[in-house]
């Protein structure tokens, strides 16, 4: 047994120095598929083999193995697998990641080395900020964007007392970190909930004993289904306008909210009906091979494969030439589907932020519209902190 | 001040639905000495036959009438092809078990709807608010929640002092090898007591679902209130599944609404929220220490009770 390991990993470690070019270029994608999240790594896993697809089982012109392992949420699998990635497979390129805990403790290791990552989601902070890699590139945004674009929105229609509320968490605590970077007004309370959390009824009571004039909320997945639908049930959405993140707005969480989350404004990088060449086409794929919209997750995802192939096409397939291809990433010469896009000096974008709104369509299910762009050309907070 | 009795009020429907899941489960634990840890899984079973079935008819009294004997059966079914092995194992070996049952039905429902939540809706009779308090207008459906809840502990009190299957659920409960030697047919008696718990949890299930997101994994987050509920109750004991659930309904509810108001008369406002919420998260905890610490065998021990 022993032995057939070692030739195994004899035999990868000898494969993965001359890349030939019939072999194709495997990518490891650690992702979430299974718990309550497990939709969010569907979403990339699909938008990013949409793109393997169109390109008949290439991405710029080089063809590519998919691998595609659940972490189950845990961080100790995570770095399992990436593990076996790299020693077993010969991975040179890996993406997939969902949460920032598994980030945080699969990334620095794996960039480490000669490995190059591609977040598809997760930007924590720390890795946009003192932590921050030559091989690590985030491809979505850097967590506290969004909530940053929600205070800026806020802010600017003049609400001037909003009430808070985020799990007892990091990302909790950054996601209003970031909204209070950008709006200046009162905070009529600023609440922390236990992660998790399914009822909120009493949050509520108090929520509505503050009077505020607007409400900022950050709580992903079923939580913020849970929260809407109460809201709502309370009759508080015909007192107190709701805004959000676009993290507890998407295309599949909105088809549980129903009713409810009509209305309701949240920010996104991207949106299914930005107008676009490069969007249309994808949203046009991505319904006819899937049966359903697709999410900000699944336009993440698709982003990282026509990344991932700008890079592949500028090397001729071998990410082995680590500085080309790192150079042929800060470039960044795709189309992305959200139209203009680049990275900034830590690898995170530098992008358009747009806020959407809640609608019943006329078949009676419900969707997000564009109404505006909040921020153009829009960096993280920590770039300056990061030193390559 | 009104604020109060709508966070009180708030604590009791919490305490109902706490009472609806522990009723069963330390029903289960009395009689049969099994440990089920899959509870939350007909909890969850109880939510997603009715959202589907409410889906369809677009009735809600549909979708509750068709949950519960799903519940109840699936129980049932369980019990006589999995648990009934391990009556006579112990009790780690029926953890694992009925862990192993978790993640099975987790995966089954999964496989079955998909990943995405389902949808359901509070029917429009129950729908809206009432004013009870001045100015706080209250959901009536987490009234018809806590009127469905006290309807239920009026029956099971019923069902145990006044009907002979009552009766002979206590006999089990105290000494099961006398009740089986006076011809009571302890198998069937068993296999009923489980159905009835997980009715009760597909109920809560049902009630719930309305109010949170459907969706596979539902039921754990409430298992783990439903056990300190028990334990502070005393395991076994119907009386003391009450008290507690409505004991650790109000210090969950009291302790979120409260606790950071309270820190923030001698802490500053950003340490007095994080400490607030992190105790608050704890506090059941905390009131089950203490509890043990006073009456180690819970407040109600039932008795002849656990070896």
């Amino acid at each position: 047994m022993k032995v057939t390991i070692a030739a195994y990993a004899l035999s990868a470690s000898l494969l993965a120095a001359p890349v030939m070019a019939t072999e194709p270029v495997k990518i490891g994608m650690v992702t979430t598929l299974s718990t309550k999240a497990g939709y969010l790594g569907e979403e990339i896993r699909d938008g990013f083999q949409l793109a393997i697809d169109e390109g008949g089982g290439k991405l710029g012109g080089v063809s590519v193995e998919l691998l595609v392992d659940d972490d189950g949420r845990k961080p100790e699998k995570g770095k399992q697998i990436a593990n076996r990635y790299i020693k077993r497979d010969g991975v040179k390129i890996m993406t997939g990641i969902v949460f920032s805990n598994v980030a945080l403790a699969v990334v620095p290791k794996v960039v480490r080395g000669d490995v190059f990552y591609i977040s598809p989601n997760a930007g924590p902070s720390r890795l946009a900020g003192k932590e921050c890699d030559k091989n690590y590139f985030n491809v979505a945004w850097q967590n506290d964007n969004l909530a940053e674009a929600m205070g800026e929105y806020l802010q600017e229609k003049g609400y001037n007392n909003v009430y808070l509320l985020a799990p007892n968490y990091p990302s909790g605590k950054d996601q209003l970190a970031g909204f209070k970077r950008f709006y200046k007004g009162r905070v009529a309370g600023e609440v922390y909930t236990r992660l998790g959390q399914s009822d909120y009824a009493a949050e509520l009571a108090s929520l509505r004993a503050a009077k505020p004039d607007a409400v900022f909320f950050f709580l992903p997945g079923g939580m913020g289904i849970n929260f809407i639908k109460q809201y709502a049930q309370a009759n508080l959405n015909q007192e107190i306008p709701l805004f959000g993140p676009a993290f507890s707005f998407d295309q599949r969480l909105l088809k549980a909210v129903g009713d409810a989350a009509v209305g309701v404004h949240n920010t996104s990088q991207w949106n299914w009906d930005l107008d676009n060449p490069e969007n249309r086409r994808f949203v046009a794929a991505f319904r006819k091979t899937y049966g359903r919209t697709p999410t900000l997750y699944a336009s993440q995802g698709y982003d990282a494969a026509h990344l991932i192939g700008s890079a592949l096409k500028a090397t001729g397939g071998d990410p082995g030439k680590g500085d080309a291809f790192r150079k042929a990433l800060e470039s960044a010469d795709f189309s992305s589907v959200r139209g203009k896009f680049s990275f900034g000096p830590n690898h995170h974008p530098v992008q358009d932020i747009y806020v959407r709104e809640v609608v019943k369509r006329e078949d009676g299910s419900f969707t997000n519209k564009t109404q505006g762009k909040v921020f153009s050309d829009h960096a993280d907070a920590y770039v300056t902190e990061c030193r390559m | 001040m009104y604020l109060l009795i709508e966070q009180l009020l708030n604590g009791l429907q919490l305490g109902v639905t706490l009472f609806l899941m522990s009723a069963g489960l330390t029903l289960v634990f009395g009689i049969m000495r099994v440990i089920n840890l899959a509870h939350g899984s007909f909890y969850m079973i109880g939510a997603y036959v009715a959202a589907t079935v409410a889906g369809y008819t677009g009735s809600f009294l549909l979708g509750l009438l068709a949950a519960l004997p799903v519940a109840a059966l699936v129980g049932m079914l369980v019990e006589r092809l999995i648990l009934r092995r391990l009556y006579r194992r112990d009790h780690l070996d029926q953890v694992l078990a009925t862990f192993g049952l978790i993640l099975f039905f987790n995966e089954l429902t999964r496989m079955i709807w998909g990943r995405q939540p389902l949808y359901m809706n509070i029917p429009d009779w129950l729908s809206g608010t009432i004013e009870l308090i001045p100015g706080a207008p209250y959901p009536l459906y987490r009234l018809a929640v806590i009127g469905m809840g006290i309807g239920v502990g009026f029956f099971l009190y019923l069902l145990f002092a006044r009907t002979r299957l009552g009766m002979q659920i206590r006999a089990g409960a105290s000494n099961r090898e006398m009740v089986a030697a006076l011809g009571v047919n302890i198998r069937i008696l068993y296999t009923l007591v489980f159905g009835l718990g997980t009715l009760l949890a597909g109920l809560a299930g049902v009630m719930a679902g309305p109010i949170l997101a459907v969706e596979a994994g539902m039921g754990e987050g409430i298992m783990i209130l439903t056990f300190v509920v028990i334990v502070i109750g005393g395991i076994g004991s119907l009386r003391g599944a009450l008290t507690a659930a409505l004991l650790v309904g109000m210090v969950d509810t009291l302790g979120r609404a409260y606790l950071s108001v309270l820190f923030r008369l001698f802490l500053p406002a950003a340490t007095a929220d994080g400490a607030g919420a992190s105790i608050a998260s704890m506090s059941v905890y905390l009131l089950m220490a203490v509890v043990l610490v006073w009456r180690p065998r819970g407040l109600f021990p039932p008795p002849g009770g656990v070896q």
